[in-house]
């Protein structure tokens, strides 16, 4: 056991960490517009001191780095308060989506654009009656010459509004059982047939979009995979969102925590024991998550198999996130539903943390049934 | 970053788990805890294969590993529930190791290695020790109050035995007749130590029962399906399985920094415990819940796992003690005292 970085870990987090120093681009500008345009540019600048794809395998312009040094970045990142990439989706799922399933022109075709933020990607999974049962899905693919006209609607997709490419899943065959009928396609998003309608959450702001499609049209070429393996396709998107983001979620929320301690020394409430044995209680949480979140690596690297543990950290930081927002917003009293204060923004945000990618429910299940073993509800 | 054990360690967990799992089968646990009494025999074994000094240095007669090492054998030992004076002759081991003077450490830590002169430890309150483990059969007696310890022959201390609910230890009431002499040095070290090791006991305590659990949930059927395939069980087990890990995670922190990492340790130790007295009682109490009226039985094993695991909760340190160290440690602004 050693839980310290290996000289080459640090070497690669110190690197990072002088990067970062001088070539942090300060705060985001705000509104939409301004504030996309701010992460193309910061995305341009990763791309170009090879910090774009860091998990992607250095032939398709990645940087190859290893599951550690993925969480690393993502601690990194957290810890300089660096944006985000104006393409996050497309480098954590349609790239690795793309690198895993798609062909070599597929490859040629959409992995540069990604990496350089020339065309943006989003996610066209969730439907308004298919949730957490994503294999119901119903937005249908129809042949037609050399190609499929799609019809169907979308909900969730982040980034639709100024995305090239929608990765799309859709029901290719009636008759099949429901997970075995899905294809996945890369659908242009530059076509009459596709509408987008901004989605406002309980924040006031529309950080989703809702998809309308009307016989939109894809070409064969787009379809990656083969015809009938989307769901296959589409896990494995998924399984891309989950893995390494635990020791980012982390660094982050431990950086939120020492705000919430700010806050509580400020408003004089430092010395109230219930107050303590709550942010003891988060602090506590806040390190297991990390712990768990290492652990999963560790054993990931070791065997090529997640233990028991790395089924954890999604869980584990919506349940952390949502009550270090809650007191935070207690301890202000009636100062905290100020509706333009940044913890009451953050404390409304936070209740989407258990329902997005995989609400808390069905994470439950996943771990009952498959790491624990115990029998299907269905 | 390696959270693995190295090869030695793995084979000692193996050994471990063999070895206890043959010697502590629920009947033999059964019938010693009936009897509120060890088999010499037991201890024996162990000192033999130097499990007891583990952690002590080589030149007292022990192996010269770490709170690793200790770890990994308390957590097999909370796993097969071995009714033995382990964790108290260990507790006086690290107390003397950590912050006995040379003297100390040589009149009192080959005894403790070898198991022939075995020590116990407890929380002492204007100067009593309520509920010490093992007391009744130590040779040296420890005490710990307001940060400062104390080293006593167990023939200088009035020692009234306690039946407390756990009982597969052997526990005491400690009133020392005597000074006794102080430990030589802060006894932080040595208690951040001993807090781990029974965070690790608790550790394996709350893996055995979210095992059963698991598999009492996967054969009990109602209604015609294995009550595992409810959510309000599996869901619960799933809660089981982020407590039992969550607490592992901590307490390999913890027993980690003892030695690599030793400024790390104070937070580290207060957050292994504050994480395994609670996970110990609602993984045990839970467990009892999936189980249903036979698990509130005598003759269901469960119950001699949950009231261990109430008593390790206590011992060292409640989980609100834990937290409130955390809390000081954490850049939160003093606690105001009470009535100030």
């Amino acid at each position: 056991m050693d839980l310290t970085l290996s000289p080459n870990e640090q070497a690669f987090r110190d690197e990072l960490r002088g990067w970062l120093a001088d070539n942090h681009p300060g705060e985001e500008p705000t509104g939409d517009e301004a504030g996309f345009a701010f992460r193309v540019e910061w995305q341009k600048r990763l791309h170009e001191a090879g910090y774009a794809g860091v998990s992607w395998p250095e032939q398709f312009g990645g940087r190859g780095a290893t599951l550690i040094e993925q969480a690393i970045y993502g601690e990194e990142m957290a810890r300089a308060k660096a944006p985000s990439s104006a393409n996050v989706l497309g480098l954590v799922m349609g790239g690795p989506v793309v690198i895993a399933h798609g062909s070599e022109e597929q490859k040629q075709r959409y992995l540069e654009p990604i990496l350089s933020a020339e065309e943006i990607w989003c996610q066209g999974f969730s439907e308004p009656d298919s949730g957490s049962d994503l294999a119901s899905l119903k937005t249908r693919a129809v042949k037609s010459n050399g190609g499929w006209n799609v019809t169907g609607q979308k909900v969730w997709t982040t980034l639709a509004h100024v995305s090239k490419w929608c990765m799309l899943v859709a029901r290719t065959d009636q008759d099949a059982p429901k997970h075995k009928g899905l294809t996945y396609f890369l659908l242009d998003m530059e076509q009459d047939a596709v509408q987008v309608r901004p989605l406002h959450q309980i924040t006031g702001e529309a950080e989703f979009n809702e998809l309308f499609l009307e016989e939109a049209y894809i070409p064969d070429e787009n379809v990656l995979g083969g015809v009938g393996n989307g769901w296959a396709v589409a896990i494995t998107t998924l399984m891309h969102e989950r893995a390494g983001l635990g020791a980012a979620a982390a660094a982050s929320v431990k950086i939120a925590l020492g705000q919430l301690i700010e806050l509580a020394n400020e408003r004089g409430v430092a010395g109230d024991p219930i107050v303590r044995q709550q942010i003891a209680s988060l602090l506590i949480e806040v390190e297991a998550l990390r712990l768990n979140a290492w652990r999963g690596l560790t054993a990931i690297m070791k065997t090529g198999v997640p233990g028991p543990e790395g089924s954890l950290p999604k869980l584990q930081w919506s349940a952390v996130n949502q009550g270090l927002t809650e007191l935070a917003v207690a301890i202000q009293g009636e100062d905290g539903l100020a509706k333009d204060s940044e913890w009451t923004y953050r404390f409304l945000r936070a209740r989407a943390n258990s329902i997005e990618g995989g609400t808390t429910e069905i994470l439950k299940n996943i771990i009952s049934e498959r790491v624990l073993g115990l029998p299907k509800l269905r | 970053m390696n959270f693995d054990f190295t090869d030695d360690q793995q084979a000692i967990k193996r050994t471990a788990r063999d070895l206890l799992a043959q010697r502590f089968k629920p009947e033999a646990v059964r019938e010693l805890s009936e009897a509120r009494r060890y088999d010499d025999a037991h201890f024996a074994e162990l000192a033999d294969l130097g499990w007891t000094g583990i952690f002590i240095d080589e030149e007292h007669g022990g192996q010269g590993l770490g709170t690793v090492e200790l770890a990994i054998l308390m957590e097999e030992l909370g796993y097969s529930l071995a009714p033995v004076p382990f964790l108290s002759n260990a507790a006086a081991g690290l107390a003397l190791q950590h912050a006995g003077s040379d003297e100390q450490r040589s009149r009192w830590l080959p005894g403790i290695a070898s198991g022939e002169a075995r020590g116990a430890a407890g929380l002492a309150r204007d100067g009593e020790g309520s509920l010490v483990a093992d007391a009744d059969s130590a040779a040296v007696i420890v005490l710990f109050e307001d940060g400062a310890g104390a080293v006593y022959e167990a023939f200088d201390c009035e020692i009234e035995p306690v039946e407390a609910i756990d009982a597969t230890r052997r526990y005491a009431r400690v009133r020392p007749s005597g000074e006794g002499e102080a430990l030589a040095s802060d006894p932080a070290p040595a208690l951040d130590r001993i807090a781990t090791a029974v965070a690790a006991e608790l550790t394996g305590i709350c893996q055995r029962t979210m095992e059963m659990s698991v598999e009492y949930a996967r054969e009990r059927k109602q209604f015609d399906r294995p009550i595992g395939a409810y959510q309000a069980v599996s869901h619960r087990c799933a809660d089981m399985l982020r407590e039992v890990e969550s607490t592992r995670s901590t307490t390999l922190w913890a027993a980690w920094a003892a030695e690599a990492e030793p400024e790390t340790l104070p937070l580290a130790a207060a957050m292994a415990k504050a994480s395994a007295s609670d996970a110990g009682w609602n993984v045990t109490s839970s467990a009892l819940q999936v189980h249903g009226g036979i698990g509130f039985t005598w003759e269901h094993d469960l119950h001699f796992f949950l009231k261990r695991a109430k008593v390790d909760g206590a011992l060292f340190g409640s989980a609100r003690e834990h937290r409130e160290r955390v809390a000081e440690l954490s850049g939160l602004g003093a606690a105001v005292p009470a009535g100030g």
